[in-house]
C-alpha cells in the first residue's frame, strides 16, 4: 500500500498545474446541471456565457493597457452542498481561478462563500439571495441581486392595497432561502395589517401537496404566499389548482419566473411571482447593453426566453468587468475597492454594495418587481404588476377574475 | 446472516486467525506500515505548501476514516449500515454548535462530538442491533431519514438552514490559512487512528468474536461470544472516529446544513469502498478508499464523464459483486498467498 | 371537523396507491428474500413510459397501463437475470449491494437522457366535493385502480397454476424443486411481477404528481415504511399497510406542522421494525 500510495501521490504531485495565460481571466463556478436546482441554475448559466461571449466578441476586459479575454471553468455540483465546497476548492486551487461566480441557491452559495474567503478571491453571488453570509464578515463575497429579505415586500404592498384584510397563508420549503423570505414576508404582512392564518414549511423534496392544500383550505386563507424552488412550486400550484383551493391571491418564489410555468395552463394563471427583472422593465443603463439589446441577443443565442435568472447571471458578470475596468487591474485588492464603489446601472438596474463592515458585500440598491401570469390572446405570459410605476399591465384581483 | 456461502476468496479474508496474538501491537510490522502511510500523508503536501495536494489526500482521509470504520460493522460483523453519515453528520453538528454558539475550543469540541455521537449510537444500537441481515440495513435507512427530518426541525442547529460559522473562529488556529493545515494534521491523525483501531480491534478477541457473528451470528452465540454486547460495542466503536472526522470536516467548511451532514450517498460510496477494497481487511478498505476518491476526483471534474460518475460506480460495483467478492484484498490475496502474512 | 375527514379520505386514497407500490417490493421479498434497491427507480420508470407514451404518441394516459405493465414485467425479468440470480443463495448483502449498483447505472443513464427537470402530465377529470374541499378525479381513479390491480394479484396468486407455484417457491425453493417447479423461472417470474407492479403504481403516480429522474428515492422510502407496516413478504398486507400510511399522514397533518410528518413517519418506522421484525401482518413463507 505505501509503494502505491507513494506513486500516487508523487503523480498527483508532478502533474503540471495549467497556469492561466497572462491575457486571460480565469472565471470559476459551479452550476447545478443535475438535482432538484438544475432549472433554476440553468439560466443563470446561460446569462453569463452570453455574458463571456459578448465580452470576448468585443475583445475582452480592458485594464492596465492590457485585454484580458475571459475563460470559465465550470463543473456540475449536482445541487449538493458538500460537492460545492470541494469543486470550489478544486476551482482556485487546481483550475487557478482568479475570480468565482457564486453557485445557484442561497446553500449551495452559503457553502461557497466560506471557500472563497478562505482563499481570498472575490465572488460575484447572482445565485443566492440570503443575507446570513453577508453577516460573517466576509470581505471577498458581493451580491448583485435583491437580498431575500425583500422578496415578496411589493408582494405584500400590492395585496394590501386590493385587500387591506386579506387572510394569509405562508406554505414554503424548508430551505434557507425561502425560509428567510418568508419570515421577513410575515413581519412585512403584520405591518401592514394583514392576517397571517397559516406558516408552515415542508420538506423540499415533497411531492404529494394534498394534505397541505387541505390545510390551507382549513384555515380559511385567501391569500396564498409561499413555495421554494421550481419543482416545489410548480407542484404546489399544480395542486391548489386541482383541488380547488380558490385562493384570491397566489405569490409563489422563484417557480413563476420561468418559462416552463405555463406548462401548468389554468394552474399557472393568475400566479403572481417577485423578480428580479422582467423584460418589460427598461432602465437607462450606463454600463452594457440594454434591455432591448440583451433581451433579443439571448434569444438568438439560446432559442429561449431571458428570465430573471438569465439577467442575473449576465449582471454578475457586466458588474465584475464594470469594476476591473475601473480599477484598471486585476489584483482581488483593487478590484475589491472598485467594487465597495461601484454605484452603477446596468439594464439589470441599479446596483450598489453594502461597505458596512457589518453586512459587507450585500445589495443595496437593486429593487425587484411582481410578475403575474396573464391571458393574452389565448396565450399565457408574465406581466409586470407591480411597482404601478413600471407595470406593463394592471394587476388582476382576484384571481377568479383572470379567466 | 444466516449460512452464508461465501466463495473462496472471502473466506480465506475472514477465517484467518490472529498471526501473532499476545505481542505488544508495536512489534509488529503492519503497525509500522500504518504509521508510514500517516507520515506519508503528512510530509508529501507539507513539503513546497501543496494546496492542491493537501486537499486531494484530506478527502481520501475522510473517505479512509468512513470506511474503516464502517468496516467494523459491515466487513467484520457483517452488518450492513446505511446510516454510518449519522455519525459523520450528528458529531459535525455538535462540534460545529459547540464552538460557534459557546466558544468551545476546537479540540474539546471534537470529543464531545466523538464521544456525545458514540453514547448515542449505543443506545440506537440496542434498539436496531435486534434486527437481521436486510432488517438491519432498512432500518439504518430509517434512522438517517429520521434524523435529518428531526434537525431540519431542531431550531438551536438553525433547522433547513444549518450553522455558518463565522471567520473569525479560525483565529485561534492562525487565520483561514493556517487553520486549514491544522484541521488537514488532526485528519490524518484521525485517519490513523481509526486504521490502528481496525487493525487492533482485527488482532483481539473481541474482533475475532465479530468475525465469528459474520460468518454465522448463531453458531458465534452458542460457542459463547456475548453477540449482543459485541454488536452494540463495534457499533458504538465505529460511531466515534466519523463524528470527530464530521466535527473536522464541517468545521473547516465553516458551514453545516442537514441535507449534507445527512447525504445518504456518503454511507452508500462508504459501503462501496469497502467492498472495492475487500472487505474485512484493513488494507484493502484504505486503499479502496484512495482510488474511490482519485477516481471520483477524475470522473467529476471530467468533461465526458461528469454525467456517468454514477454508471461508472454503479458498474464497477455490480461487476465486483458479481465476480470478486472479495474485492481488491481478495484479488490479490488468492494471487499472492505471502502478502496474507504482512497486509491485514 | 370536516377538514380532518378530507384529510382522511386524501389519505386513504393515496395510501392506496403507496399500497400498490409497495406490492411490488414485497412480492419480490417473500419469494425469494432479496430487497430491491431499484424499486424506486422502477417506479420512475413508469412514469417516464407514461409521459412518453402520452405526451409524445399521444396516447390516452390511462390506456398506457397494459405497455407499461408488459414493460415493466420484461424489464423486471432482465434485471434478475443481470443483478439477482447469481445472489441466490448467498448473504443478503450481495443481493442489496448488486440491485443498488444497477440502480446507481439506471439513474445515471436517467439523469444522462431527461436530467432532473420536473414532468408533468396533466390529467383532468371531474373531481368530487364534500364542502370546499376536492377530491381530484385523478385521485379517485388512481386509488380504485390500484385497489383493482391489488385484488387481481391476490386472485392470481390463490387461483391460478402459475401463482400457486411462485407461492409453493416462496414456501420452500428445495421442496418446489423436488416436485418439478422450475425454481428459476419463477424466480424471475417473480421479479418480473414485482417491477411491473413498481412501474404501474408509478404510472399512476405520475397522473397525480409532476415527477423527476430522482422522484424514486421518496417513493422507495414510502414503499419501505408501508412495507414494514404491512408486513414483509405480503403483497396484500401492503395494501393495508399503504392505507395505514396514508391514514396517518392525514390524521397527523390537521395538527402537527407538516414538516414534522416526516419525523413522525420514520421514527414509527423504526420502532414498528424493532417491534415487529417481520412486519405487523407478517406471514412468512406463505406470501
Amino acid at each position: 500500500m505505501n509503494r502505491l500510495c507513494l506513486l500516487a501521490a508523487a503523480a498527483t504531485l508532478f502533474a503540471a498545474p495549467a497556469f492561466a495565460q497572462d491575457d486571460t481571466i480565469t472565471i470559476g463556478m459551479t452550476n447545478s446541471l443535475t438535482g432538484p436546482l438544475n432549472v433554476d441554475s440553468l439560466g443563470l448559466q446561460r446569462g453569463e456565457e452570453y455574458w463571456r461571449d459578448e465580452v470576448n466578441a468585443a475583445g475582452g476586459i480592458k485594464a492596465g493597457g492590457k485585454s484580458y479575454k475571459v475563460k470559465f471553468v465550470t463543473y456540475d455540483d449536482q445541487s449538493v452542498g458538500g460537492r460545492v465546497q470541494q469543486l470550489y476548492t478544486r476551482l482556485v486551487n487546481q483550475d487557478h481561478a482568479q475570480f468565482l461566480f457564486s453557485p445557484y441557491s442561497s446553500g449551495l452559495t452559503a457553502a461557497a462563500a466560506v471557500i472563497s474567503e478562505q482563499y481570498g478571491k472575490i465572488m460575484i453571488d447572482a445565485g443566492g439571495a440570503e443575507k446570513k453570509p453577508f453577516l460573517l464578515g466576509n470581505k471577498y463575497l458581493f451580491m448583485v441581486i435583491t437580498q431575500a429579505d425583500d422578496y415578496l415586500a411589493g408582494a405584500i404592498k400590492a395585496l394590501a392595497q386590493k385587500n387591506p384584510h386579506a387572510r394569509v397563508a405562508m406554505v414554503y420549503s424548508d430551505d434557507p432561502f425561502s425560509k428567510t423570505v418568508l419570515a421577513a414576508a410575515k413581519g412585512q404582512a403584520k405591518d401592514a395589517g394583514l392576517d397571517v392564518v397559516m406558516d408552515e414549511s415542508y420538506a423540499p423534496s415533497t411531492t404529494d401537496f394534498g394534505p397541505i392544500v387541505n390545510k390551507i383550505i382549513s384555515s380559511n386563507a385567501d391569500a396564498f404566499l409561499g413555495g421554494g424552488h421550481y419543482s416545489d412550486g410548480a407542484t404546489l400550484a399544480r395542486q391548489m389548482y386541482d383541488q380547488r383551493a380558490n385562493m384570491k391571491w397566489i405569490s409563489i418564489l422563484v417557480a413563476p419566473g420561468d418559462d416552463k410555468f405555463a406548462e401548468l395552463g389554468g394552474a399557472a394563471l393568475g400566479v403572481t411571482v417577485p423578480s428580479q427583472w422582467e423584460p418589460q422593465v427598461s432602465y437607462k443603463p450606463d454600463f452594457g447593453p440594454t434591455t432591448a439589446e440583451f433581451a433579443k441577443g439571448f434569444e438568438a443565442k439560446f432559442h429561449a426566453k431571458a428570465d430573471y435568472h438569465a439577467a442575473s447571471g449576465y449582471a454578475s458578470g457586466a458588474i465584475l468587468q464594470h469594476a476591473i475596468e475601473q480599477a484598471q487591474s486585476i489584483e482581488p485588492e483593487k478590484v475589491v475597492a472598485a467594487l465597495n464603489a461601484t454605484d452603477v446601472t446596468t439594464f439589470f438596474g441599479r446596483v450598489k454594495f453594502s461597505t458596512d463592515p457589518a453586512s459587507h458585500g450585500l445589495q443595496v440598491a437593486h429593487q425587484m418587481v411582481l410578475a403575474q401570469w396573464q391571458k393574452s390572446d389565448d396565450k399565457l405570459v408574465r406581466q409586470v404588476v407591480w411597482p404601478q410605476q413600471a407595470a406593463s399591465a394592471p394587476l388582476i384581483y382576484p384571481i377568479s377574475a383572470s379567466q | 446472516m444466516d449460512s452464508p456461502i461465501t466463495p473462496q476468496a472471502m473466506e480465506t479474508v475472514m477465517i484467518r486467525r490472529p498471526s501473532v496474538r499476545g505481542a505488544a501491537i508495536i512489534t509488529r510490522p503492519f503497525f509500522w506500515l500504518i504509521t508510514l502511510v500517516v507520515a506519508i500523508f503528512i510530509v508529501t503536501p507539507a513539503i513546497g505548501n501543496n494546496v492542491e495536494l493537501r486537499e486531494s489526500l484530506l478527502l481520501a482521509a475522510v473517505y479512509i476514516t468512513l470506511a474503516s470504520n464502517l468496516n467494523l460493522m459491515l466487513g467484520y460483523a457483517g452488518y450492513i449500515n446505511f446510516g454510518s453519515i449519522v455519525f459523520f453528520g450528528l458529531g459535525g453538528y455538535i462540534c460545529v454548535w459547540l464552538v460557534n454558539s459557546y466558544d468551545w475550543p476546537l479540540w474539546l469540541a471534537l470529543l464531545a462530538a466523538g464521544v456525545g455521537v458514540s453514547a448515542l449510537s449505543f443506545i440506537f444500537g440496542i434498539g436496531i442491533l435486534r434486527l437481521r441481515g436486510p432488517f438491519f440495513a432498512l432500518s439504518t435507512i430509517g434512522i438517517v431519514e429520521g434524523v435529518q427530518a428531526f434537525v431540519q426541525n431542531f431550531t438551536p442547529w438553525g433547522g433547513s438552514s444549518g450553522i455558518y460559522i463565522s471567520p473569525a473562529v479560525f483565529a485561534p488556529l492562525g487565520g483561514p490559512a493556517r487553520a486549514l493545515w491544522v484541521v488537514y494534521f488532526a485528519l490524518v491523525a484521525v485517519m490513523g487512528l481509526s486504521l490502528y483501531l481496525s487493525y487492533a480491534i482485527k488482532t483481539s478477541k473481541f474482533g475475532l468474536g465479530l468475525l465469528a457473528i459474520g460468518q454465522n451470528e448463531d453458531a458465534a452465540a452458542i460457542l459463547g461470544v456475548p453477540t449482543p454486547r459485541y454488536k452494540a460495542l463495534a457499533y458504538s466503536a465505529s460511531a466515534f472516529l466519523p463524528a470527530i472526522v464530521g466535527g473536522l470536516y464541517f468545521f473547516k467548511g465553516a458551514f453545516i446544513q442537514p441535507s449534507d451532514a445527512f447525504d445518504l450517498t456518503l454511507s452508500t460510496e462508504a459501503i462501496v469502498i469497502c467492498m472495492l477494497g475487500g472487505q474485512g481487511t484493513v488494507t484493502g478498505v484504505a486503499l479502496g478508499a484512495y482510488l474511490y476518491e482519485e477516481l471520483r476526483g477524475y470522473l467529476l471534474t471530467s468533461e465526458t464523464f461528469s454525467h456517468f460518475q454514477l454508471v461508472v460506480a454503479g458498474a464497477l460495483l455490480l461487476l465486483i459483486v458479481l465476480f470478486f467478492p472479495g474485492g481488491l484484498m481478495g484479488f490479490i490475496y488468492s494471487r499472492f498467498p505471502r502478502t496474507q502474512r504482512l497486509l491485514e | 371537523m370536516l377538514g380532518i375527514i378530507a384529510s382522511l379520505i386524501d389519505g386513504v386514497l393515496v395510501g392506496l396507491v403507496y399500497g400498490l407500490a409497495a406490492m411490488g417490493l414485497t412480492l419480490i421479498w417473500g419469494v425469494m428474500d432479496v430487497i430491491n434497491l431499484t424499486h424506486g427507480t422502477m417506479i420512475v420508470g413508469g412514469m417516464f413510459a407514461l409521459y412518453l407514451l402520452a405526451t409524445a404518441l399521444g396516447m390516452p394516459p390511462y390506456l398506457t397501463l397494459p405497455p407499461v405493465l408488459i414493460g415493466g414485467f420484461v424489464v423486471g425479468v432482465a434485471l434478475y437475470w443481470v443483478a439477482v440470480h447469481r445472489m441466490i443463495g448467498r448473504p443478503p448483502l450481495m443481493s442489496l449491494l448488486s440491485t443498488f449498483a444497477v440502480n446507481l447505472m439506471l439513474i445515471g443513464i436517467g439523469t444522462g437522457l431527461w436530467g432532473t427537470a420536473l414532468f408533468n402530465v396533466s390529467v383532468s377529470l371531474p373531481g368530487l366535493s364534500i364542502g370546499r374541499y376536492t377530491f381530484p378525479g385523478a385521485h379517485i381513479l388512481a386509488a380504485a385502480l390500484a385497489a383493482l390491480i391489488a385484488g387481481l394479484l391476490y386472485l392470481f396468486l390463490h387461483k391460478t397454476r402459475l401463482g400457486k407455484a411462485l407461492r409453493a417457491v416462496a414456501n420452500n425453493r428445495e421442496a418446489a424443486e423436488l416436485v418439478g417447479i422450475p425454481t428459476t423461472k419463477l424466480l424471475a417470474i417473480a421479479v418480473g411481477c414485482g417491477v411491473a407492479l413498481a412501474g404501474v403504481s408509478g404510472m399512476l403516480i405520475g397522473t397525480l404528481f409532476p415527477f423527476t429522474v430522482l422522484s424514486g428515492d421518496g417513493y422507495q422510502l414510502k414503499s419501505f415504511v408501508v412495507t414494514v407496516l404491512g408486513g414483509f413478504g405480503n403483497p396484500v398486507g401492503a395494501l393495508m399497510g399503504g392505507v395505514a400510511l396514508g391514514l396517518l399522514e392525514g390524521a397527523v397533518t390537521p395538527f402537527v406542522p407538516v414538516s414534522w410528518t416526516l419525523v413522525i413517519e420514520f421514527a414509527l418506522f423504526v420502532l414498528v421494525l424493532i417491534a415487529f421484525p417481520n412486519g405487523i401482518f407478517a406471514r412468512r413463507g406463505a406470501l
